[in-house]
């Protein structure tokens, strides 16, 4: 089991004071909460240090740690295996090095928590593909004791949750089972972005489909579509195609926003092509905007 | 709502959507939270929560509230945030996500 350098984690040194430990943590847990940070490995880094903290910030507990790291080896602790994967009480489970040195206790915050005799409710999240909202889905979620196959419904948002009653767990052996909650969180996609109900695509046209309209073959999450591209569609133009984003009462959009690929002037004929243009256009200022 | 088919050992739940489909009373509410029933009503208070109804035994959460009252829950925990600080966390919160998705809308990617 790896020695875990708490006082790295809150970048101190170990004659931190406790007050320095307050605050250091304060200011880490402010950047790194998963309520407040986009950054992909936020919960993991908020999670060691609270970790750190909850070890440092109680003077016997890090006591305790401050002995356990000066011994010359610094981990004759049992290794109770690796990672136990998902746990229902999320936020509350320690690292094995933790409860080594400590015990099983519970977390200084839930341990304040009302302990509850009655059934608890309990979360977990599930990441699914934009086209399982779209048709609705079967998927299989594992759990820390079991597994469990999920409809997903037909129109489901990022991140809203799917309630599974009665798949929680029992707050004692054969009590009263609480439910289950689903944040619904979708992978990232290669071509739609995702607002709501409504989708976002962007649609490469050339400039010639640009200057005289074209049709267009369209991914949508329902299949492929047709779409007229307007002569004189500059980059940006929004071309909406209704009711072809997520199905809901009322269904989303599907929004193609448009973007001029340009091709290569590598070739003396192509170069040739686009001389011809700029003749053509002598008085074309596509910077006008600019000049007032 | 839970049927397992001979083929599958697995059991089968169908999700309902919370934020479209249900509505919670406090003892719901406070559950699903895993939160007591006193936390919840300062979060009201504090208009973090806005529920129907006028008085704690009939107040009536929007199925949105589950997010909202765990997020702050959480924040106050971790961050050991009073209730007037964490509501003015959610605020702000809330107008990041608008930005977001009108960046989102304008073409950015991955927010």
């Amino acid at each position: 089991m790896e020695f875990k350098d708490y006082y790295a984690t809150l970048g101190l040194q170990s004659t931190a004071t406790q007050d320095e430990i307050k605050r250091a943590y304060r200011k880490l847990a402010r950047r790194y909460h998963p309520d407040l940070s986009k950054e992909a490995d936020a919960e993991a880094r908020f999670k060691d240090l609270a970790e750190a903290y909850e070890a440092l910030n109680d003077p016997q507990r890090r006591t305790a740690y401050d002995e356990a790291r000066a011994r010359p080896q610094r981990a004759p602790m049992p290794d109770f295996g690796g990672d136990h994967g998902f746990d229902p009480n999320e936020g509350m489970n320690h690292s094995d090095f933790f409860e080594s040195l400590f015990g099983k206790a519970t977390r200084g915050a839930s341990s304040q928590r009302r302990r509850r005799a009655t059934a608890e409710d309990h979360h977990a999240r599930i990441l699914i593909d934009l086209e399982d909202a779209y048709h609705g889905a079967r998927r299989t979620i594992s759990l820390q004791d079991r597994q469990l196959e999920v409809n997903i419904p037909k129109g489901v948002r990022e991140g809203q949750h799917l309630r599974l009653a009665g798949q929680g767990l029992s707050g004692e052996p054969g009590g009263p089972v609480g439910d289950l909650y689903l944040e619904v969180g979708f992978k990232p996609h290669a071509h739609y972005r995702v607002d709501g109900r409504d989708l976002y695509l962007d649609l490469p046209i050339a400039p010639w489909e640009a200057a005289l309209g074209a049709t267009a073959t369209v991914p949508t999450p329902g299949g492929p579509v047709q779409l007229t591209v307007p002569a004189g569609s500059s980059s940006g133009r929004k071309l909406r195609l209704k009711g072809r984003g997520l199905p809901g009462d009322p269904p989303g959009h599907l929004y193609a926003v448009v973007g001029i690929t340009v091709p290569p002037a590598d070739t003396p004929a192509s170069t040739q092509a686009y001389e011809a243009l700029a003749r053509t256009f002598p008085h074309f200022n596509p910077r006008s905007v600019l000049e007032a | 709502m839970m049927m397992t088919s001979s083929s599958n050992p697995i059991p089968v739940v169908t999700g309902v959507i919370v934020e479209e489909d249900i509505r919670f009373t406090l003892e719901d509410l406070s559950r699903a939270c895993d939160a007591d029933h006193a936390q919840l009503i300062v979060l009201v208070e504090e208009g973090v929560l806005e529920p129907g109804g006028s008085g704690p035994q009939d107040w009536l959460f929007s199925g949105a509230s589950l997010r909202r009252a765990r997020a702050a829950l959480r924040m106050g925990r971790d961050l050991q945030l009073g209730v007037e600080g964490t509501a003015l966390v959610l605020d702000l919160l809330d107008q990041i996500e608008d930005l977001r998705a009108q960046l989102r809308r304008l073409g950015v990617q991955n927010l």
